[in-house]
């Protein structure tokens, strides 16, 4: 079983600050973590592995420094892992993104499952998971929350949530799936695992690795432009209603009614 | 990427001071530019007043040579079990001016099996054509088929616009469709206007979890696609008299196949209001101590025709489901008002809760974070805050 799991490299949301008067992130001390969900899927990826045999693979594309993370994967079981890093990929959009690691898990060898997380924290968009598995050619399930292994149907059962409840689905293998957080425990890293990260070799593939296409990549692949960012800041009025318990309600029931909330 | 041409540039700072993501810095008079952290993003670019700065693009070899054979702007409708989505009449709503400022139709695109009946829905709600396809396939929702079936429409008949709500089920299927037609899709959009000189589409969006927000446009590209956030745009008064014409598009069978088979459909929606879609969230965190506690939530929820949500902690004790869970891990809501009951306020939790009008924080802590947030603050005790505001809301209704 070729089994895949992407990981993206994000700022650490304990760390990230917004400075509201400039508008701008502040970098200083900001920490690059594994996207929460990642982490989700790394172990649904080593779960499966321990179910259906077969290795797991980490693929990123990030800067240079994103080896740190699959390092991390490394030291949580992960048997192998490849940093997708090349000048030509910054800027991508999320399409540009698909067609880049589509071309970096196709060069691994034809995947049986593939994982992402639900969303990055950081563009919050939840669209790589759905386009890659089109990039692949292979069906997918967002949202994943529960799942069975159906080994005699080479197919996985799968729970799928939506604001109404969820669906019970079921799909045959090569599929991409994306995780929820509450899927299951991600497990920490064993000290076998840690000795391993620190001696793997993690390849860093660019353009040429992976034969991609000019034009498909980074900023020259990506329709959508960013024209403008700016940090939101928050009119938080910001009252305290002091007094005793029955005037602090006074308070609020008075300027609920004024706002027309109730 | 993005290069500083040393000769023009005077070290003006102007650059540094618009960039969102601290990429630049003026060092010695000069700006240096962080590579690692710049997302080319060419906000700098514009606001240079020297011209100092220039981003590559490089060559986009699929850049669309019809832009202007594609026209007028397509809502797709949500249904699940025959029920439109509140979404798709807030799409509408907004989807109306959109056209109306491009003077091009409005159509909807309905897929579904036997909601022939909702097609009257959408045309008295603003469309001026609806787009029904009807099949069995469509009565459970697949990705392939919903996703293979858009873009087959859409190549059909090219649409210059296309939105969708930002569901669960939006944002499984339309990056599918996005994919296939190779074009460029926004995310979770929060405002969206028409660019005059040029009829683009700006799309704007929360990105770091709601703390940055991003205007986005698709100028080479068409369909122009976005997934937009339920409950920020106001859906339109019904007409009585809809005009719009109904039309049912049959299209080839090999678009109705599905690799993905629904086994089951469990609607779990909790009495109430979802809290998507809800105008007023009680948020119970872990400083409502004990399950039992919870009741005072859910009184003081019926009371208000509230939705109920939680903390991480409240559904990590099993005081409330998972799907009632607030923030990054869990929903993001924009509802009117929010009160949250002995909830600290972790930027996990926060960042779900940033497109709520008013925050109500209630917490026996002064220092807990969400005071921060919160529009009206009350230090004190949930246990006797809640009943008090029961007491309140019934006496103020004549209840009690
Ligand atoms: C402010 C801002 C707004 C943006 N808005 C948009 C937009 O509206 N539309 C758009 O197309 N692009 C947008 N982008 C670009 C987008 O963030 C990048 O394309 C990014 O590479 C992937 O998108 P994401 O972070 O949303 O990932 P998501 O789609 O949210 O990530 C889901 C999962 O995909 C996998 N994954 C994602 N990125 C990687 C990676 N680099 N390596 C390995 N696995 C990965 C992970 O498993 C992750 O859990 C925006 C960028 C910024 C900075
Ligand atoms: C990767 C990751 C993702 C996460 N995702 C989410 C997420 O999506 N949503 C989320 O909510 N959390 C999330 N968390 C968890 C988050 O960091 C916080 O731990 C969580 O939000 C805390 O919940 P809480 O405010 O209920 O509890 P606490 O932080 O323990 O706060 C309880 C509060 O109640 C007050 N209190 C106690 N007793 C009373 C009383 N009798 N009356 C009034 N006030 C009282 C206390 O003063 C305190 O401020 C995530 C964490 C991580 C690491």
């Amino acid at each position: 079983m070729n089994i895949v799991v992407c990981i993206k490299q994000v700022p650490d949301a304990k760390t990230v600050k917004f400075d509201q008067e400039k508008g701008t992130l502040v970098r200083e001390g900001v920490e690059s973590v594994i996207n929460p969900f990642d982490y989700n899927a790394i172990e649904a990826a080593l779960e499966l592995r321990e179910a259906l045999g077969g290795q797991v693979s980490a693929v990123t594309m990030g800067p240079p420094q994103a080896q740190e993370a699959i390092r991390e994967a490394i030291s949580l079981g992960v048997d192998k892992g490849v940093v997708v890093s090349d000048r030509a990929f910054a800027g991508s959009d999320t399409l540009a993104t698909t067609y880049t690691l589509a071309k970096a898990i196709e060069k691994l060898g034809s995947p049986d499952i593939v994982i992402c997380g639900k969303q990055a924290i950081d563009g919050d968009t939840g669209q790589v998971g759905p386009g890659l598995a089109v990039r692949l050619g292979i069906p997918y399930v967002t949202c994943v929350n529960g799942m069975e292994i159906l080994k005699e149907r080479n197919s996985l059962r799968l729970k799928r949530m939506c604001e109404q409840g969820y669906d019970i689905v079921e799909v045959e293998i090569p599929v991409l799936i994306t995780v929820l957080a509450t899927l299951n425990t991600p497990r920490v890293p064993s000290l076998k695992g840690k000795m391993r990260a620190r001696k793997a070799d993690i390849p860093l593939w660019g353009v040429a690795e992976i034969e991609a296409e000019s034009g498909k990549t980074g900023l020259a692949g990506s329709p959508t432009q960013v024209v403008s960012t700016s940090v939101p800041t928050f009119d938080a009025k910001r009252e305290m209603l002091e007094g005793e318990p029955e005037e602090q309600v006074d308070a609020l029931i008075t300027r609920l009614k004024e706002a027309g909330v109730i | 990427m993005l290069e500083v041409n040393v000769d023009r540039c005077i070290g003006c700072g102007e650059c540094e001071e618009v960039c969102s993501f601290g990429a630049i810095a003026v060092n010695h008079d000069i700006a240096v530019v962080d590579q690692d952290s710049c997302t080319m993003c060419g906000t700098c670019v514009d606001t240079c007043p020297e011209d100092a700065l220039t981003l590559e693009r490089g060559d986009d070899t699929r850049k669309a040579s019809d832009l202007d054979a594609w026209r007028g702007v397509w809502v797709v409708a949500e249904q699940r079990n025959g029920e439109l989505a509140t979404v798709t009449y807030e799409l509408l709503g907004k989807a109306r001016g959109l056209a109306d400022d491009l003077g091009e139709p409005l159509t909807a695109i309905l897929m579904g099996h036997e909601i022939g009946e909702r097609a009257t829905d959408l045309a008295s709600h603003g469309a001026d054509r609806v787009l029904v396809v009807d099949y069995p396939a469509f009565a459970t929702f697949t990705d392939e088929v919903f996703g293979n079936t858009l873009a087959y429409l859409a190549r059909q008949e090219r649409p210059e616009i296309i939105l969708a709500g930002a569901t669960s089920m939006g944002r499984s299927f339309i990056p599918r469709v996005a994919t296939v037609l190779e074009t460029g899709l926004t995310a979770d959009c929060t405002e969206l206007s028409i660019r005059k000189e040029d009829r683009a589409l700006l799309q704007t969006r929360p990105a770091f979890g709601g703390n940055l927000m991003a205007t986005i446009v698709c100028p080479n590209h068409r369909p122009q696609m976005a997934t937009v956030r339920p409950h920020v745009f106001k859906a339109q008064p019904a007409t009585t008299s809809p005009t719009a014409e109904i039309i049912n598009v049959n299209i080839p069978e090999e678009l109705l196949k599905s690799k993905v088979k629904v086994i089951e459909s469990v609607q779990e929606q909790a009495e109430g209001p979802g809290l998507t879609d809800a105008e007023i969230i009680i948020t119970a965190g872990r400083g409502m101590e004990n399950k039992k506690n919870i009741a005072l939530v859910e009184e003081l929820a019926e009371l208000m025709g509230a939705a109920i949500g939680a903390s991480r902690a409240a559904t990590d004790a099993g005081w409330l489901p998972e799907r009632a869970q607030i923030g990054q891990t869990g929903v993001t809501v924009s509802p009117k008002l929010y009160i949250g009951c002995g909830v600290s306020g972790a930027i996990q939790h926060i960042v779900g809760i940033q497109g709520a009008e008013i925050i109500v924080a209630i917490n026996k802590d002064p220092d807990a974070p969400l005071f921060n947030l919160a529009t009206y603050g009350i230090v004190g005790d949930v246990k006797v805050i809640l009943p008090l505001l029961v007491k309140r809301i019934k006496r103020e209704r004549g209840i009690a």
